[in-house]
């Protein structure tokens, strides 16, 4: 549903909300809209799965059962419910490493966008204030990025440093920081010309305190929800990079690692590969949900 | 329109200074490719040698000095593992790739322009709902795992499709849906929206009141201005098909330039991937400037300054 439409939708209370942003508050607005809600769920779900992997997993993810390889999930002929979702070519419980593996996607997914999220507030900050030949260069660098796929310059970075859970959220915030850099560097530019702010200048108040009181409200709703959408692509780019082997490394567990152990099996145990692309499909989709819920609230004047 | 030209293909070249020098340093941190290249059992001498006659001993700026300088007389350097030029093994591999990215555009567009159009002209009808839920469906499933999926059910199950490999119509079947949809997703997103937005127009709303049937408002009226941003938008999704073209590449085993690049970055074949790099990013700038120059020339009220 487009921005527009939705904004239809709601009810004159809905705009009295930024009033007053009690827990009580949200969570109203949160009930009265069912994607919202459902995206809400998943998030907290696979959230405290990864908090408390080891007292929900059934088994060691790292446990070899050399007796039950290649078995079938519990409803299939041969399946168990012992291992729930089957087991790969060397005993692995599925189920077991699918709840660990949510672990290194949330952590990596969260961290690199908060690294993200500093370079490109610093340059976009920079690029704003600063402008003339400083703002040139750096915006020659946000084209240059824009210019080569992001999982491209992942990859090249990964090859040369060698891959490990502190490159991989290295490498995707490096990668990820542009939009935050446009975003903010937009802000800068048409708040700087406002005549409040040329007044509070002239009266003397510092470039730092002017920032703070002026910039940040005016960006962080974008700054929240382009953070959450980024979450979402950014577990599906460390699944592919765990896929291409230039991601997490075994016997870290990745849903990417998990998911590329299972194509080399395809043909005899289809689980392998099924269940950890559910498990990313399912989560991503709760971000994309509560993220479109939060640009919603937030601010009805952002589009897509 | 030559002065605005002009000036974006001026913004070209800083761009491509910068992608080359962020890729030369980081093969420069990658470490020394002699060792690579020379067999195991070669001397300290031989070793000095190679380094000497590659340039490899000069000062960091020198050698960057002449990688640029090579680069523009089309040297992009010798692959190690290949013993060709590194922009010949990546120019033979091409076409693969180029066939892969127009097949997976004719399924986006396939699936983008019906489903848009019936979702924006029959809002929240179940056309509507299918089209969208499916559009942040593409959107949340990881690409690779798609292909993974279709090989799954349409070669090993079904056995209608090959695994892996180019060659035949149906190699290229499951490649490019499995890049398509990622790219279907967006469009269909943008076609609608565009549409609901010309159907709002007062001409269109004239063309109604007109007693015109519906079926050509919304073709001859409505669907042709939408279409507009469309075109470009195609043009400037090719950084998305170009990074989705490197896994599906891997997934089906299609001998392009992605599955090149990553096989390049394993045996650490650096002047493979600077080259590729390289010519992934002319590519998309190009295309950017096809997009920037179409939007001008489909659309007279946009002004070229």
């Amino acid at each position: 549903m487009e921005a527009e439409e939705r904004v239809k939708e709601l009810e004159p209370s809905d705009f009295s909300m930024p009033k007053r942003r009690t827990i009580r508050n949200w969570f109203r607005l949160l009930w009265r809209s069912k994607t919202g809600l459902v995206g809400f769920v998943i998030v907290s779900l696979v959230t405290l799965i990864a908090i408390f992997a080891p007292f929900l997993a059934p088994h060691d993810p790292l446990e070899i059962d050399a007796m039950n390889v290649h078995q079938p999930p519990f409803w299939l002929e041969g399946g168990s419910m012992t291992h729930a979702l089957g087991t790969d070519h060397v005993g692995h419980d599925i189920l077991s490493r699918i709840i660990y593996g949510a672990r290194v996607s949330l952590i990596v997914g969260v961290f690199s966008v908060v690294l993200a999220g500093i370079i490109g507030v610093v340059v976009g900050l920079i690029s704003g204030f600063y402008g003339g030949w400083v703002d040139s260069v750096l915006m020659r660098l946000v084209d240059s990025f824009l210019a080569v796929p992001n999982i491209l310059f992942a990859l090249v970075i990964l090859g040369v440093f060698g891959p490990s859970v502190m490159t991989l959220i290295f490498v995707l915030g490096v990668t990820n920081w542009v939009q935050y850099a446009r975003l903010v560097r937009g802000e800068v530019l048409s708040i700087k010309e406002q005549d409040y702010v040329r007044a509070a200048r002239s009266i003397g108040v510092k470039n730092n305190k002017l920032m703070i009181q002026h910039l940040l409200p005016n960006v962080i709703s974008s700054f929240i929800v382009i953070s959450t959408l980024s979450v979402a692509t950014t577990i599906i780019l460390e699944a592919s990079l765990s896929f291409l082997g230039l991601g997490i490394q075994p016997p870290t567990i990745s849903w990417g690692t998990i998911l590329s152990d299972g194509r080399d099996y395809i043909a005899t145990s289809w689980w392998l590969a099924t269940f950890p692309g559910i498990a990313i499909t399912i989560t991503v989709l709760g971000i994309i949900f509560l993220g479109d819920w939060l640009r919603d609230v937030l601010d009805p004047r952002i589009k897509q | 329109m030559a002065s605005f030209l002009g000036r974006r293909i001026l913004q070209i070249i800083p761009v491509l200074l910068i992608i080359s020098f962020i890729v030369f340093v980081l093969v420069f941190v990658a470490g020394d490719p002699v060792v690579l290249m020379l067999p195991e059992d070669a001397s300290q001498e031989e070793v000095e040698l190679l380094r000497e006659s590659l340039g490899l001993d000069r000062p960091f700026l020198v050698q960057y000095g002449n990688y640029v300088w090579n680069l523009l007389q089309g040297d992009f350097g010798t692959s190690f593992r290949y013993d060709e030029p590194a922009l010949q093994v990546v120019l033979e591999r091409f076409p693969a790739t180029l066939e892969l990215a127009l097949a997976a555009i004719v399924v986006a567009i396939a699936i983008a322009i019906p489903f848009g159009i019936w979702s924006a002209t029959k809002r929240n009808s179940p056309i509507d709902l299918v089209a969208t839920g499916g559009a942040v469906l593409g959107k949340a499933m990881p690409n690779f795992w798609l292909g993974i999926m279709l090989i799954l059910i349409f070669s090993v199950t079904l056995g209608i499709f090959p695994v892996s490999g180019r060659g035949t119509f149906m190699h290229v079947v499951l490649p490019a849906i499995t890049l398509g949809t990622g790219i279907a997703a967006e469009m269909t997103r943008l076609i609608r929206s565009n549409m609901i937005e010309v159907l709002g127009q007062d001409y269109v709303r004239t063309a109604k009141s007109k007693g015109l049937r519906t079926v050509n408002v919304v073709y001859k009226h409505a669907f042709r201005n939408s279409l507009i941003p469309v075109i470009t938008i195609i043009a400037l999704q090719t950084s998305t098909l170009i990074g989705g073209t490197l896994i599906t590449e891997t997934v089906f085993a299609w001998p392009g330039i992605g599955q090149l690049l990553i096989q390049a970055v394993h045996t650490r074949d650096m002047s493979i991937v600077q080259a590729s790099v390289m010519m992934i990013a002319i590519i998309v700038i190009l295309m950017n400037l096809l997009a920037d120059v179409l939007y001008r020339l489909l659309d007279p009220r946009i002004r070229y300054d």
